[in-house]
């Protein structure tokens, strides 16, 4: 690949033909200010706040979606540009909630970083402000459009990640509004609540239910791990309050940070309160608490009666294809090298 | 037993350089669906085709070039047209066969009855458009297979695997990115079971429990004596249990009370158990015929690994504390086994993969401290080897790649008088396998369109069924309430059941019988009838 040499603030840096100006910029530590730009995602230049000065050039430049030319000079930091983000954020928090109380975005919010770091507290634009009913019609998320800055990520996820085509940009002007067609619940659309949209919106128009009022993201514990549900093998977060998992994200992995209902939404059998909390033993026909060292012993007992009586291979066990390949192992081994059968299977025909 | 392993011979990741995608018995969007949008991404962008060849008009059909709607269980039929058409018409890869395969011959005179016409009177799908399919899928320079339970549950699963096989080695589409044969597995650990010997002829790593040199290394390092015989597959359990063969059994983590094909019969041999002991994170239906129910955790509560449908090995971490007196399942089963007299102590199970890799030569390379960085693929034979993400690129484990000629028979149960109608049984994107973790995830539940049978507009019209009418579908093994679905995505003749609902359990319906050598039951075809369920005298 052909490598392109450029100065951005000042620093000599070296990328691959094709990078774009904001992804070059990030190769040397430079952050660019950015809401539309995502990634995984193809750019739209939609949102204007990723504008900088490059050399030579009479307008200001998206550098989401310019690509790096040979030679080029790119500043990032100027007076201009700092007064184009400006009135960016001035323009968008015209129209725009500040109810950072309470809202679940806080601390993760790009809109409120980036009013923050440009110490904007509120717009000098007065004038009229949306107030669309919030959409709570899906199990899984609510849409908040009021909060909506209309970056487009969550229709570009949509369409081109997901390949589903449930919504899209409707309407003109200040009435424009990400909408399923004819403005239909979710339900009655092609959607599959893969919750990538939700993945992808920088503020808190798209949220998910389980999460409201639990916590403070800064106070939820985040672990990685892997989804418990198909063989895809997706990678996961998992986020924690209370020994409660509240919601879960993805970063990479095989899946590339995607994932389907039940890998983002199927959780709530974790903490519910159908679990089984105690051994049971049936006493008289019925199923009783009991203690484990009763129920251990209780199982010991009639294994090995059964082993005596009619000897190793009247007994079978089946494994699981939910548990882990160490728990596996272990109870083929205790199957085998304890019990003495290889009557030992589990449901991958099924 | 063509190449010698079963397992995806290629990566998730390099699927998207294949130009021609054959899924077979897949509903890939909807049991896989990252995998899905994997085929739809390559197929919108980067201009690769798609074969779809299902009883059903699934979503990827929406994405597809061509799509081959046949009976179900006439698969070898549908496959050994294919190559007969690629075979007629010199699209086969001579030079991999020469060098990378044997008993071609052989193939090709079983191959010479199964013309497009013939496969036609079989199938029910037109030879016209398996000529087509045939051409695209031969004229490929490279050709991705991509399989899962619509291939395998059937009384011929052995040989659909067999017969793809051929197509795949007979066209050089193995041993490179974008090629390959790649059967989707169910569940999240359904290939680490698999590996780590939770199978009663092999011992972990697929080592045969017949080889005396096999049990001889697991005694020692077991310091036990093994039995010599394989032991009972999970079908042959309930029928043992039946004739009083199995006396006691030990289920953790599994529910065939739902899951299995002929429930009434699968109850019947629970009940029959002098003990049942049944380790779960909830009171399933199987646990509610258990004389000892032991409360293990959710994969949430634990730490440990999952082997995915690539063969990649992956870190699974606790994230909670064990909910209420609930353990850990690795402790239960230390504790089940120390007071059975024979004691194992692991302090964590990063100590049980070591002894794993230790035995088992594909894990021999596996640590938790390599697990760290996105997981390995298994062979992964010592402790510097990268893992593998294709298999087969030089050679098959077995050598060189073995044709294995096979003719199609028909599934154990057809439609006739009584029973006119195939019924075949699937997931939905919604639910999971027997529900116990997707039912009791409310809003999923919510969203869910539950207890439905497809049914073809012609039978509806020919039953008088209406959409969205209760309905008694009827086997020779049970009958079962339903709603119908009346939709023109699934074929005439068919009808589909989910079968993850308790209250309208497909497996009462479904035929136990089983491929002779697979041991896999027929889940995917059998006969029944329906009738409408509220009739008016």
């Amino acid at each position: 690949m052909k490598q392109i040499s450029l100065i951005i603030d000042g620093k000599e840096v070296r990328v691959a033909k094709g990078t774009t100006i904001l992804e070059a910029a990030k190769s040397v530590g430079i952050e660019i200010p950015h809401f539309c730009y995502y990634p995984e995602l193809k750019p739209t230049a939609a949102c204007r706040m990723c504008l900088v000065e490059v050399e030579g050039a009479k307008d200001l430049i998206a550098s989401c979606a310019f690509q790096v030319a040979e030679g080029m000079v790119v500043r990032t930091q100027t007076e201009r540009v700092i007064k184009a983000r400006k009135l960016v954020i001035e323009l968008l928090l015209s129209n725009h909630p500040l109810d950072c109380l309470t809202c679940e975005s806080n601390g993760a919010c790009k809109l409120q970083k980036y009013a923050y770091q440009l110490r904007i507290s509120s717009s000098s634009y007065q004038g009229e402000r949306h107030s669309y009913v919030i959409d709570e019609s899906n199990p899984f998320f609510i849409r908040d459009y009021n909060k909506c800055i209309l970056c487009g990520r969550c229709v570009m996820a949509d369409k081109y990640v997901q390949f589903i085509g449930a919504i899209d940009y409707t309407h003109r002007g200040f009435n424009t509004k990400i909408s399923s067609p004819f403005d239909r619940p979710l339900q009655e659309t092609p959607c599959i609540f893969c919750g990538e949209c939700v993945a992808v919106c920088p503020v808190g128009a798209l949220m998910e239910k389980n999460r409201l009022y639990k916590g403070r993201i800064w106070e939820l514990k985040k672990v990685n791990t892997i989804c418990p549900y198909c063989g895809v093998g997706c990678s996961i977060t998992l986020w924690v309050k209370d020994n409660e998992v509240i919601r879960v994200t993805s970063e990479g992995g095989v899946n590339k940070g995607s994932l389907c209902v039940k890998g983002r939404f199927g959780y709530d059998f974790i903490n519910h309160s159908d679990r089984l909390t105690t051994p049971l033993v049936r006493k008289k026909g019925k199923l009783v608490e009991a203690s484990w060292e009763e129920a251990i012993k209780t199982v010991a007992d009639n294994l090995h009666k059964v082993k005596k009586k009619f000897g190793a291979s009247a007994i079978a066990g089946l494994s699981s294809a939910k548990c882990t390949n160490e728990e596996n192992y272990l109870f083929q081994k205790m199957m085998r090298a304890v019990i003495g059968t290889n009557n030992v299977d589990h449901c991958a025909r099924l | 037993m063509a190449f010698g392993s079963g397992a995806m011979t290629n990566s998730i990741n390099d699927l998207s350089q294949a130009q021609v995608f054959l899924v077979i018995g897949s509903n890939t969007t909807e049991a896989h669906p990252i995998i899905g949008i994997q085929i739809k991404k390559a197929v919108s962008e980067n201009g690769a085709k798609l074969i779809v060849i299902d009883p059903r008009k699934i979503k990827l059909v929406d994405f597809a070039h061509i799509w081959l709607a046949q009976k179900p269980g006439t698969d070898v039929a549908i496959i050994n047209g294919l190559l007969y058409v690629i075979l007629s018409e010199g699209l086969v890869d001579k030079k991999f066969i020469r060098e990378r395969t044997e008993g071609f011959e052989e193939l090709k005179k079983v191959l010479s009855k199964y013309t497009p016409e013939a496969v036609e009177k079989i199938s029910g799908v037109s030879a016209e458009d398996l000529r087509k399919a045939a051409r695209l899928f031969g004229q490929a320079k490279s050709a991705s297979i991509i399989y899962s339970m619509g291939i395998t549950q059937h009384t011929t699963g052995v040989d659909n695997v067999l017969a793809l096989a051929n197509l795949a080695m007979a066209t050089g589409n193995i041993g490179r990115e974008g090629v390959g044969i790649n059967p989707l597995r169910g569940q999240n650990n359904v290939q680490g079971a698999c590996d780590v010997g939770c199978l009663p002829d092999v011992l972990p790593g697929y080592q045969k429990v017949l080889e005396e040199a096999n049990r001889k290394k697991f005694e020692q390092a077991w310091n036990c004596r093994l039995p010599e015989e394989p032991g009972l597959t999970v079908v042959e359990m309930t029928n043992a249990a039946l004739d009083g063969k199995i006396v006691a059994m030990y289920i953790m983590g599994e529910n065939p009370m739902l899951s299995d094909p002929d429930l009434t019969h699968v109850k019947e041999a629970l009940e029959s158990l002098d003990f049942l002991v049944v380790q779960d994170i909830f009171l399933t239906e199987t646990a509610e015929l258990a004389d000892v129910v032991l409360p293990g955790v959710s994969f949430a509560e634990k730490d440990g690994t999952f082997t995915s449908t690539e063969r990649r090995v992956q870190r699974v971490r606790k994230v909670i504390e064990p909910i209420g007196g609930a353990r850990p399942d690795w402790q239960i089963i230390l504790e089940v086994s120390r007071a059975l007299g024979y004691s194992m102590s692991y302090a964590h199970p990063s100590e049980i993969m070591t002894e794993i890799a230790s035995l088992s030569p594909i894990y021999g390379g596996i640590t938790y401290e390599r697990l760290e960085n996105g997981g390995l693929q298994w062979p992964c034979p010592t402790p510097d080897h990268p893992g593998t993400p294709i298999l087969h690129r030089e050679k098959f484990s077995r050598g060189l790649g073995k044709f294995h000629p096979v003719e199609y028979k028909p599934p154990a149960e057809e439609p006739d008088k009584n029973y006119p109608l195939i019924l075949t049984t699937g997931r939905i994107l919604f639910q999971y396998h027997t529900g116990t973790m997707t039912r009791r995830s409310e809003g999923i539940n919510e969203i869910t369109p539950t207890r439905i049978v497809e049914v073809n507009p012609n039978d509806a019209k020919k039953y008088r069924i209406e959409d969205g009418e209760e309905i008694l579908v009827i086997s020779r093994r049970g009958k079962v309430k339903a709603r119908a679905n009346v939709t023109t995505s699934i074929r005439p003749g068919t009808i589909f059941m989910p079968f993850h609902f308790a209250e309208s359990a497909a497996n009462i319906l479904t035929n136990s019988a089983l491929d002779p050598i697979a041991k896999i039951p027929e889940l995917k075809v059998c006969a029944v009838r329906v009738e409408i369920a509220n009739k008016k005298q």
